[in-house]
């Protein structure tokens, strides 16, 4: 029971980061229709920020999370400015395979800076007390808190903007119909550029989540948290936001359970397997739109 | 043969003379010498990435369904192909080459599209991008399991040093890469060609209008995720000959990715030749780019970025049909007619 409980909390911390960085792709595939493979490696760029704000410059633990989120946030802007508004309108397939040319580009910057070997997160003062839940023998680890506090705080205010702000009606139009947005007067390509932001913004949270529970980062540390994302975005159903945040938590859950229970060889069989079925009893994940089709 | 000549037409068979122009210089390259070492090592690699290009695009640009999975196809027939070479060498010493690569080759290709058909009946029940997520996840699942069965290798590898004993190996696989690739290709194209392959590409374009016409689009889907996969096992198989050490972890969504690069830059459809040179090129790319050293994967980024800008950004349409072939043989057309007008009216006024 003790196992039960521990495997569960830890697969919410690890389903929290997974849900953080898949509420990137669903916010983009939402917007701009386009798989954006990228965004995996904005958590690696934001872990290198954290890396060099505070082990390089020696700044405080706040500052170098806040320069992370400031980084990641306007590189992500700048890329969709670079690679991705040139190419809108063209065949979707055209965007991925740019889409994958960032994240080699992303990956090899950071290999040429920062060399392959792997570097450990400084983030000591991020070391937060763990938790003893009475004489159950459970123990909470503070990383585990603070990655769960914080993802469901960012969640609230996600939420809070798109529901309530202008800003986010204005996303929601879009995604909705771009050219009705349009001719409603919404400025789309400024939209666009705000969700490009927005989900560079969570995977910056995201990286200092997975520094915290990871604790060593290397040029390529972003790929399989970004797959693995990607994986939950498509659980949820692509373009659903709640699709997006349950599906980070169920594919943690569910990673971290057959692990402790099955095998940690197979755990991404498992994981993987586990989604083939889903998606075959529901072909469009768990909360996504159904397409209907028309002759 | 006349029949056979009659169904290749004339882009398939511009096609078919690229790839034995390659070959042929391969060979030549070979033969005399004249090679480098770097360029010997890439030969086999182009052969294969020629065939997972081609078969991809028979499932990406023909039958239209994104796969990201194909690395795992290959890998199956690698594994399969390599094992099987492997227990003929060791239980019969005196077997001829020219018997057990051909006899693992096509059970590597028969098992890759058993492994084909399995994924594309549950494939069929998903579209678009969710396909995509269901061949990745097929892709990682075969990769966990191979490297936890121990007969093969584990995750140390698979050691298939001893199945071509040869130290010249681009050399003594060469023939059967060439064999094996334009044997393929012939087949994919002709497949194009047929009724089928009109089936299939109905089915691209719409998929209710095709199912209103009695075509079998549950038929045609499974069939051509198995074809699609027996091929990428040949390649796969080839693949394992070439190297000594199979690895599964070599197989992973990035190598599906590159051969999708390929077939996307190559120009996805019924037309193969794009898939050829862009795999001929994709490879090389790299290695050329060596002299650069540290810098090789970084201008190789920026290059595909700027080349995916320029060949599909809406904006450059008009510099795109300028250097476009097409327009240039129509210009020199238009300036051969203006200069022959004007002979004639020249001619017209001596008169």
């Amino acid at each position: 029971m003790t196992l039960l409980i521990q495997t569960l909390i830890q697969g919410i911390s690890l389903g929290s980061i997974y849900a953080l960085i898949a509420l990137g792709y669903t916010m983009v595939y939402g917007i701009a229709k386009m798989l954006n493979f990228a965004h995996g490696d904005i958590i690696m760029v934001g872990a290198y920020t954290i890396y060099s704000t505070i082990a390089l410059a020696h700044f405080p633990g706040w500052l170098g999370v806040l320069s992370a989120v400031v980084f990641c946030g306007v590189l992500g802007v700048v890329i969709e400015f670079l690679a991705y508004k040139p190419l809108r309108g063209a065949p979707s397939l055209n965007v991925l395979i740019t889409a994958i040319g960032v994240s080699y580009l992303l990956q090899n910057i950071a290999l040429l800076i920062f060399e392959g070997k792997q570097k450990a997160m400084p983030l000591g003062d991020f070391d937060f007390p763990d938790l003893k839940v009475g004489n159950t023998g459970i123990t909470v680890t503070g990383e585990v808190i603070f990655t769960i506090t914080l993802t469901v705080v960012l969640m609230i205010a996600l939420t809070l903007f798109i529901n309530k702000t202008k800003m986010g009606k204005a996303m929601r139009a879009v995604s909705e119909d771009k050219d009705a947005a349009r001719l409603m007067g919404i400025n789309v390509n400024r939209t666009i550029s705000v969700t490009f932001a927005i989900g560079s913004i969570l995977a910056a949270f995201a990286s200092l989540c997975y520094g915290m529970s990871y604790a060593y980062i290397k040029p390529t540390t972003g790929s399989m948290p970004g797959i693995k994302a990607f994986t939950a975005a498509v659980f949820g159903g692509i373009g659903s936001i709640p699709g997006a945040m349950l599906g980070g938590f169920v594919i943690g859950i569910l990673e971290k359970l057959s692990s402790a229970y099955i095998s940690t060889q197979f755990t991404d069989a498992i994981v993987f397997g586990v989604l083939i079925v889903m998606l075959v009893v529901r072909p469009t994940g768990l909360l996504g739109k159904k397409i209907r089709e028309k002759v | 043969m006349k029949k056979f000549l009659s169904r290749i037409n004339r882009r398939d068979a511009l096609t078919l003379l690229v790839l034995v122009g390659i070959f042929a210089f391969f060979f030549i390259m070979l033969e005399t010498g004249a090679a480098s070492n770097q360029f010997k090592n890439m030969i086999i690699p182009m052969s294969y990435y020629i065939l997972l290009a081609i078969s991809l695009n028979l499932m990406v640009g023909v039958l239209g369904e994104l796969s990201l999975g194909h690395a795992g196809f290959m890998s199956v027939g690698a594994y399969t192909g390599c094992f099987l070479s492997v227990m003929l060498v060791e239980k019969f010493p005196e077997l001829p080459m020219y018997v057990y690569l051909p006899v693992a080759m096509l059970c590597g290709g028969l098992m890759a599209a058993l492994f084909g058909v399995l994924i594309g009946i549950p494939a069929l029940r998903v579209k678009g991008d969710y396909l995509a997520i269901v061949t990745l996840a097929f892709c990682e699942i075969i990769k966990t399991v191979i490297i936890n069965l121990e007969f093969l290798g584990g995750a140390i590898g698979f050691d298939t040093d001893s199945i071509v004993p040869d130290r010249n190996k681009a050399l003594t696989l060469l023939p059967y890469a060439a064999f094996a690739v334009i044997v393929s290709a012939i087949l994919i194209m002709n497949l194009v060609r047929s009724k089928h392959g009109r089936a299939i590409m109905a089915v691209r374009d719409n998929r209710i209008a095709a199912e209103a016409c009695g075509i079998n689009v549950n038929f045609y889907k499974v069939a051509v995720f198995g074809i699609a996969a027996f091929f990428a096992g040949i390649a796969g198989v080839l693949y394992g000959h070439n190297d000594v050490l199979l690895k599964s972890a070599n197989f992973d969504f990035n190598m599906s990715i590159e051969i999708l690069v390929m077939v996307v830059l190559g120009g996805m459809g019924s037309n193969m030749l794009g898939s050829v040179i862009a795999a001929v090129v994709m490879t090389a790319l790299p290695e050329m780019l060596r002299d650069f050293s540290d810098y090789r994967m970084l201008i190789y980024s920026v290059m595909l970025i700027v080349i995916m800008l320029f060949t599909s950004a809406p904006a450059l349409a008009g510099i795109r049909e300028r250097l476009s072939l097409g327009f240039i043989k129509e210009s020199l057309q238009k300036k051969m007619a203006k200069k022959a007008e004007k002979k004639k009216a020249g001619k017209e006024e001596e008169k």
